[in-house]
């Protein structure tokens, strides 16, 4: 047994309890979430040179589980982030009065999640890839739909386009190097028009998946409308996973094919994404919306990163600051749907100006919500600092100035938006207040962004742990297989 | 003792828990909680500041990013600060717990002004630029709620203001650093980075940003129009902005900046001393200018903070030795007299709700305590020898003279006219004049005195003439900015 397989089986086999137990399965959740964040910290202290074959056949045949530093980081902030939604929710699941079914969908569809999620974090496969993509998104679009059926269908839609996109590419790759795997792949791709087209093809469709401007039409109004529990999962972890598989195909799978100037159309969008999210979440009105946008802009941030990665000549800072972006968005960015949620249920209403009063009311909700706004905002010390802070240092390293300037307003940008939200928690009481909710449902947002503030101390620990088994790295970490012939 | 450092640090982070999660219902403890660590760090940095005149530096550091050290380093010049601050908040302490008695947000009020407690710390002990930066963004982020704190309308105003200007001036800080450590590597402070080979133009362009970034803090001209608003705040508040916190965080990196990252040398040859001597010149009179304008004690207050943080600057950007200490030794005696001031007002505003300078008639026969160390602090503004700021002013001018820029003594006149103009009516109406008939009798009043509300002004009071008279004393302000000097700014 190896914590990479189980780190996806144990999931799976959640999923099947779930579904078997019904209504009693949420309990589940207070096994399941200790359990997992053991596996996923047993993965990331395992030795650098993990890797793992499923049925120990070598490959093509076989399936690589490879846990990099990018999956060990990727796993343990899921693990973290799901325990501490699922703990939350358990108290009192997503529901709406009369739709007493949806409390029962819910757990089987948070577990679906995250082995799919998982699944794709650890898979070197581009076809195992889609396996767990759809998964992810077909959970995605059940949780979305708690919420809003209208907008859950449009998401249904879009993302199945980017599904079908993908699978197009993915169809092509093996056409031309019959081959699927993404380690293989780096060793045999040349920039022809099949390959260039498939590598097109595919990144539109996980451009899609991860929601990068300008294809982020869907996210706003699936996020903002889900229950708070659902919209921490989506914004954390569902748009993750076609931003790590972009990851894979452009930094290890293709990066031989991926020309600069291709590379400058991501940070391009990157760029844009930030921009454009920031100045819609300054303009919502409403709580959730505004944090749904942020997600947007904070995404953005991830693609940026693409061509300070490839342009350094050493990638190991901008690699962490695009890793650790991830990660810290992740927990602040749940930490903050969460608090989003507890606030809303004692505010008058779900508009920013009906936030009045709380700052008293839920001090500790209150706080939870600003320490994942600094991270978010990317002030020290935290996480988002971290990153941010990387970034920065290798886009001025590089000479990138458009790409600092981009960092350094989105951080105000965000401060902006943020900050809004927070003085409104000052503001005098507008109506009596509901009395807040009991303390167990305060600690999991509290918790998550205090995770978020505690990244910022542990940067050298977190960015050698990125670095661990990355295509910039020493070559060794790519298995050395003898390729088949192509088929005739 | 290598963790002192990070004693000083974590002192102020456990009363700021404490504070978060204590109750407001064991507010006693609270009280207890904060005092009592406000007091041990006193105690601790009384000890250092023994083991630092035999020239011991303390140093703590770990790695937080590859190749960025954290670094917490106590030099003199950090201990002045340390020192500064470390007093002066025990004595805030003593008096916001008397100003605000009991309150809802109490709990929250504590917490934050012990993060900005160990943020301030933080600022004068870092040793590289990139801890600088966290402390000082720290100090940005723990100052909101506070600015905020009343929650009205006025108040929130105060804190977005806040917001905008030093956020952005962090960074236009946080780009030129970075900036400068892709030319040359980690800044420590302890070891002057070599700025050779690098285009002027670069220089002086990374200059600019970091002093401006900073100079948002210290409230420089065009920058300051955040201190006026922030008055919003409750007066211990206030009293802290304008003497330990933020302002002087502002000001003390641009010390950082001149003498440990650029080398007087360099900023000489780049002939970027004399224009931010001009600047923080412009700021000083028009500061003055502006407070002279005020109704509201607490505005004429603060428009005279912009005014007098920009002494520091200036004596720093001056650079020679008279002028150094001038500007040094003004962060001590600034801080101690506004801080008197402050509480002053606020102790006024409190008892007898006098906010407006016109109330204060016959102010000084009703409070007679209070509005004794007002006037002292108030003289000392102005430069009146014995106080304090007469040291300040003497030393500033003579280095003026040194410096060759003859032109700053008469900018130093001028101020002080005008520093006489804005104080000498406020002593006129409180000593002089009848009080209202509306006013409650003086037994009345003797009746709820409260004397933590008082006695930290007097305090101050006292330490700002103390300053003044002992200043030829090795352990007076001046004693120490003289060692501080010797032992590196003089080179």
């Amino acid at each position: 047994m190896s914590p990479l397989d189980l780190v996806v089986a144990v999931p799976l086999g959640f999923v099947v309890a779930a579904l078997m137990l019904g209504r009693a399965a949420r309990g589940l959740i207070l096994l399941a979430a200790p359990l997992m964040a053991g596996l996923a910290l047993w993965l990331a202290l395992l030795p650098p040179d993990a890797a793992f074959l499923v049925g120990q056949w070598d490959l093509p045949l076989g399936i690589l589980l490879r846990a990099d530093g990018v999956a060990r980081l990727m796993i343990l902030a899921t693990a973290l982030v799901i325990g501490a939604v699922g703990l939350h929710a358990l108290a009192e699941p997503p529901e709406k009065p009369g739709h007493a079914a949806q409390a029962e969908t819910f757990w089987p569809l948070v577990y679906l999640l995250w082995a799919g999620a998982n699944a794709g974090f650890l898979t070197t496969d581009l076809f195992n890839l889609y396996v767990t993509l759809e998964m992810v998104s077909l959970a995605a679009v059940a949780l979305a739909a708690m919420g809003s059926l209208a907008a859950a269908l449009r998401y249904f839609m879009i993302a199945l386009l980017g599904s079908l996109a993908y699978l197009l590419g993915v169809a092509l790759i093996v056409a031309r190097y019959n081959t699927v795997d993404v380690t293989l792949l780096a060793q045999v791709a040349e920039p022809d028009l099949a390959t260039l087209l498939a590598l097109g093809l595919m990144t539109a469709g996980l451009l899609i998946k991860a929601a990068l401007f300008p294809m982020h039409g869907w996210l706003p109004p699936a996020h903002a409308a889900a229950p708070a529990p659902a919209s921490a999962l989506l914004s954390a972890i569902a748009v993750k996973l076609g931003f790590v598989i972009l990851v894979r195909l452009w930094f290890e799978g293709f990066a031989d094919v991926t020309g600069p100037a291709s590379l400058q159309v991501m940070g391009g969008l990157g760029a844009g994404a930030v921009l454009y999210g920031s100045v819609q979440a300054m303009r919502q009105q409403r709580l959730k919306a505004l944090v749904a946008y942020s997600t947007v802009a904070q995404v953005g941030y991830l693609f940026l990163a693409f061509p300070l990665v490839a342009g350094a000549i050493d990638p190991g800072d901008a690699w962490a600051g695009m890793t650790l972006q991830a990660v810290a968005h992740m927990l602040a960015k749940a930490a903050m749907f969460l608090a989003a949620g507890l606030m809303l249920k004692a505010a008058a209403g779900d508009r920013i100006a009906d936030l009045g009063g709380l700052a008293q009311a839920m001090p500790l909700t209150v706080t939870a919500f600003g320490l994942a706004a600094v991270s978010l905002m990317g002030l020290p010390p935290s996480g988002g600092f971290t990153a941010k802070f990387l970034l920065l240092t290798a886009a001025i390293e590089q000479g990138a100035f458009l790409y600092a300037g981009v960092l350094i307003l989105g951080g105000l940008l965000a401060a902006v938006y943020l900050f809004r939200a927070l003085s409104a928690c000052f503001a005098p009481a507008t109506t009596p207040r509901a009395p807040v909710t009991g303390g167990f449902r305060t600690a999991e947002p509290l918790a998550l962004a205090g995770l978020a503030i505690v990244m910022g101390f542990a940067g050298t620990a977190l960015v050698e742990l990125s670095a661990i088994a990355a295509p910039w790295d020493a070559p060794a970490a790519a298995p050395a297989v003898t390729l088949p012939e192509a088929a005739p | 003792m290598t963790f002192a450092p990070l004693a000083l640090v974590l002192l102020p982070l456990a009363a700021a828990i404490a504070s978060f999660v204590l109750p407001e219902r064991l507010a006693a403890w609270r009280n207890a909680a904060n005092l009592g660590v406000a007091f041990v760090k006193f105690l601790v940095v009384a000890y250092l500041l023994m083991q630092a005149q035999a020239g011991l530096v303390f140093e703590w550091r770990y790695e937080f990013l590859p190749g960025h050290d954290f670094v917490l380093r106590l030099d003199q010049l950090a201990l002045l600060f340390v020192t500064l601050s470390v007093f002066l908040w025990l004595l805030t302490t003593i008096y916001a717990i008397a100003y605000f008695d009991r309150g809802l947000s109490l709990p929250r009020f504590f917490g934050f002004f012990n993060l900005c407690v160990l943020a301030v710390t933080g600022v004068a002990m870092s040793g590289t630029a990139i801890t600088f930066f966290l402390f000082y963004e720290l100090l940005t982020l723990a100052t909101w709620p506070l600015v905020a704190h009343r929650g009205d309308e006025k108040s929130l105003r105060a804190g977005r203001i806040y917001l905008t200007y030093t956020l952005a001036g962090s960074v236009a800080f946080l780009a030129g650093i970075l900036w400068l450590q892709a030319l040359v590597g980690a800044i420590e402070f302890s070891a002057p980075a070599d700025l050779t080979g690098i285009p002027p133009l670069t220089l002086t362009l990374i200059f600019i940003l970091c002093i401006g970034g900073l100079g948002v803090k210290a409230a420089i001209f065009p920058f300051h129009s955040w201190l006026p608003e922030a008055m919003a705040a409750p007066a211990p508040v206030s009293a802290l902005l304008h003497a330990v916190a933020v302002v002087k965080a502002g000001a003390f990196g641009i010390v950082r900046m001149i003498y440990d990252v650029y080398g007087i040398g360099t900023v000489t040859e780049l002939g970027l001393g004399v224009p931010l001597a001009a600047l923080a010149s412009v700021t000083i009179l028009y500061g003055s200018v502006r407070a002279l304008m005020q109704s509201d004690l607490k505005k004429r207050l603060a428009y005279s903070t912009v005014s007098q943080v920009s002494y520091i600057v200036l004596g720093a950007s001056l650079v020679g030795p008279f002028a150094v200490i001038g500007g040094l030794v003004h962060l001590v005696h600034q801080g101690i007299m506004k801080i008197t001031l402050f509480m002053c007002a606020g102790a006024l505003a409190n008892r007898m709700g006098i906010k407006a300078i016109a109330d204060l008639d016959g102010a000084g026969r009703l409070m007679p305590v209070t509005m004794a160390a007002f006037s002292v602090g108030a003289l000392g503004m102005i430069g009146m020898p014995p106080v304090a700021g007469f040291i300040s002013k003497w030393y500033l001018g003579v280095g003026a003279l040194q410096s060759d820029a003859a032109w700053v003594v008469a900018v130093l006149a001028g101020s002080s006219l005008l520093n006489a103009a804005y104080f000498l009516p406020l002593l006129y109406r409180a000593w002089l004049l009848p009080p209202p008939a509306d006013r409650p009798a003086i037994r009345e009043l003797a009746t709820t005195r409260d004397r933590m509300l008082i006695l930290p002004a007097a305090v101050t009071a006292l330490a700002a003439l103390g300053a003044g008279i002992f200043a030829s004393l090795p352990f007076s302000p001046l004693g120490w900015v003289t060692l501080v000097a010797e032992g590196g700014y003089l080179r």
